[in-house]
């Protein structure tokens, strides 16, 4: 099924003003107060941890219950009415995925469990495949674990070979030193969209071009960076990309692997079972096409659909308004940040990247902070965040990080704010 | 309020009841935290390391006579986190210049139910906890 390619003109049109405290009204987890001896009327609740996983909207919520309540069945097996809806609320889920990152067809995105899976499906899938002793896969020092691990593995198993992009100290991508590293040799470039602890954008149209120019192929993590920034597949001649629905707003346990179609086509299928076969003899089976080849077994159901809820949800805000939105915040943030002493935050110019900051408050142990904050309230996440290799080169063995999203207001980073300070008296 | 030096379990128990709530009871882990004996910076070895921590703790036991023969376990342990130092704190409270037997037959599960530590510790910070109580068993096993 082939969709046409779609422009910011043809998605809902973005509300006219940001209005920060309807959006917040359409998230439950947000509206309670949490018990609190010191506060007997409640503490709000003061999420700052939308880069772990994001809260859910209502519909989102809603729609996944409908699924249950009312048409529930197994997918692309049965000819009867339940079967016929849940295909169909399958089907319109992939197309607003597809839609939502600019893909030339929904033929090209696949449901799977996250991020995670859909990396090492490549590594398997195409990797395996597809390069060979010898050839190199071009990382970075920044990379989440699942976008290092899974090529790790690969490198291991038929001896390619692992380099980095090195990164400036303000941890970008250090381009000056790329044609060093991105060779004929380099088979695959592997980049994160935009870094969960530094907040890196990183300019992945300008990597898919260079790729390209020696042969190899561009795969981008887009966890962090589809939830907050435009994507475009077609656009910016990205090859594969991996997201997880949970940061999208939508539920957990499912999430988009999209491979570009005679890529896909070329790839050999990665988990075998029902679904994604043509016909299967005793000893050997013949595959389908994408995306059912990459599709064993049953699809998380409910959470895929509701996946397409999520995607509505995020469109008729605009992700370019709610971008615009998280970097006001983050400046906010940051400029009153800096009026706290010994605290340091990681990464580039607030303005060159997205809402994400991961800091360390001289002297204080970020397990500390974390825990000091929550009795506040305040939720941050504390620790290496899955970039041990980043942290090695910070030279610390964690960080405290907090992180936005589209129903993030001022009054989460005042909060934010009034904690850390609290904290910082009572630690040190 | 006795200092760490001084205090029993006993009373450490009665100042949790006191406190009432984990801010309260968290505010009064650090101050007890700052109270640990330090320890010498070339005991912050791999092997005095204890593992199940998320941030470092380095743990160094000695065992002595008491004057009427029986042995008795004194540890010394810091950690560069300050709600985890509370935590070593009432651990050289519950075991310290105990006898090795007193120590195994010490049942700890039962006092951290008392605190009500099992409630408000994540399941990483007791691991951390337990990682510990690990050592501090084996070396009175050794003794």
């Amino acid at each position: 099924m082939t969709i046409e390619a779609t422009t910011a003109e043809s998605s809902p049109p973005a509300r006219r003003a940001y209005d920060v405290e309807a959006i917040r009204a359409d998230f439950p987890a947000l509206q309670q107060r949490l018990p609190s001896r010191k506060h007997p009327e409640g503490l709000p609740v003061t999420y700052l941890d939308t880069g772990a996983s994001a809260q859910k909207p209502q519909v989102v919520i809603d729609k996944e219950r409908e699924v249950y309540e009312k048409y529930y069945a197994n997918a692309y097996r049965g000819v009867y009415r339940f079967g016929a809806l849940v295909d169909e609320g399958l089907e319109e889920s992939r197309d607003k995925v597809a839609r939502l990152i600019g893909a030339a067809s929904s033929d090209e995105v696949i449901f799977t469990s996250g991020t995670t899976m859909s990396i090492n499906l490549a590594a398997h899938a195409y990797g395996k495949k597809m390069l060979s002793a010898g050839d190199e896969i071009l990382l970075n020092e920044m990379e989440h674990h699942a976008n290092l691990v899974p090529w790790q593995m690969l490198a291991k198993e038929i001896g390619a070979v692992l380099r980095f992009i090195p990164l400036t100290a303000d941890g970008r991508l250090d381009l000056s030193q790329l044609d060093a590293v991105l060779t004929k040799k380099t088979k695959l470039l592997a980049v994160t969209g935009m870094s969960n602890v530094l907040g890196t954008l990183n300019p992945v149209g300008l990597l898919a071009e260079r790729a390209h120019a020696v042969g190899a192929k561009i795969l981008v993590d887009a966890a962090q960076s589809v939830p907050h920034v435009e994507t475009n597949v077609v656009r910016d001649g990205i090859d594969f990309l991996a997201f997880s629905g949970h940061k999208l707003y939508g539920p957990s346990g499912v999430g988009v692997f999209y491979g570009r179609a005679e890529l896909l086509d070329a790839m050999d299928p990665f988990l075998g079972g029902g679904h994604m076969i043509e016909r299967v003899y005793r000893d050997h089976a013949t595959w389908s096409v994408a995306p059912a080849k990459f599709e064993a077994g049953t699809l998380p159901i409910a959470q895929a659909i509701a996946l397409g809820t999520a995607v509505d949800y995020v469109q008729s805000i605009g992700i370019d308004a709610a971008h615009a939105h998280e970097q006001a915040l983050v400046a906010y943030a940051a400029e009153r940040m800096q009026t706290i002493p010994g605290l340091k935050i990681f990464g580039p110019p607030i303005s060159d990247r997205g809402a994400i900051l991961s800091f360390e408050m001289d002297g204080v142990h970020p397990e500390d902070l974390a825990q000091l904050l929550d009795l506040q309230g305040v939720f941050v996440r504390h620790g290496h965040h899955c970039t041990m290799p980043l942290h090695d080169l910070l030279g610390i063995p964690a960080s405290v990080r907090a992180s936005f999203g589209l129903y993030s207001n001022r009054e989460d980073v005042d909060r934010f704010c009034a904690a850390l300070e609290t904290a910082r008296h009572k630690l040190l | 309020m006795s200092t760490l030096s001084a205090m029993t379990l006993d009373e450490l128990i009665q100042e949790f009841d006191d406190l009432g709530d984990w801010e309260a009871r968290c505010d009064f882990l650090i101050d007890l935290g700052k109270e640990l004996p330090k320890l010498d910076p070339v005991n912050r070895t791999e092997e005095n390391r204890v593992h199940g921590c998320q941030s470092n703790v380095w743990l160094v036991a000695e065992i002595h006579r008491r004057a009427d023969g029986e042995p008795e376990v004194e540890f010394v342990a810091n950690s560069d986190a300050m709600i985890v130092s509370g935590l070593i704190a009432v651990l050289s409270i519950i075991y310290n210049h105990h006898t090795p037997a007193e120590i195994l037959a010490t049942d700890i599960t039962g006092i951290f139910k008392r605190l009500e530590l099992d409630r408000h510790l994540s399941p990483q910070r007791r691991n951390g906890l337990f990682g510990m109580v690990k050592r501090v068993r084996e070396i009175a096993a050794h003794a």
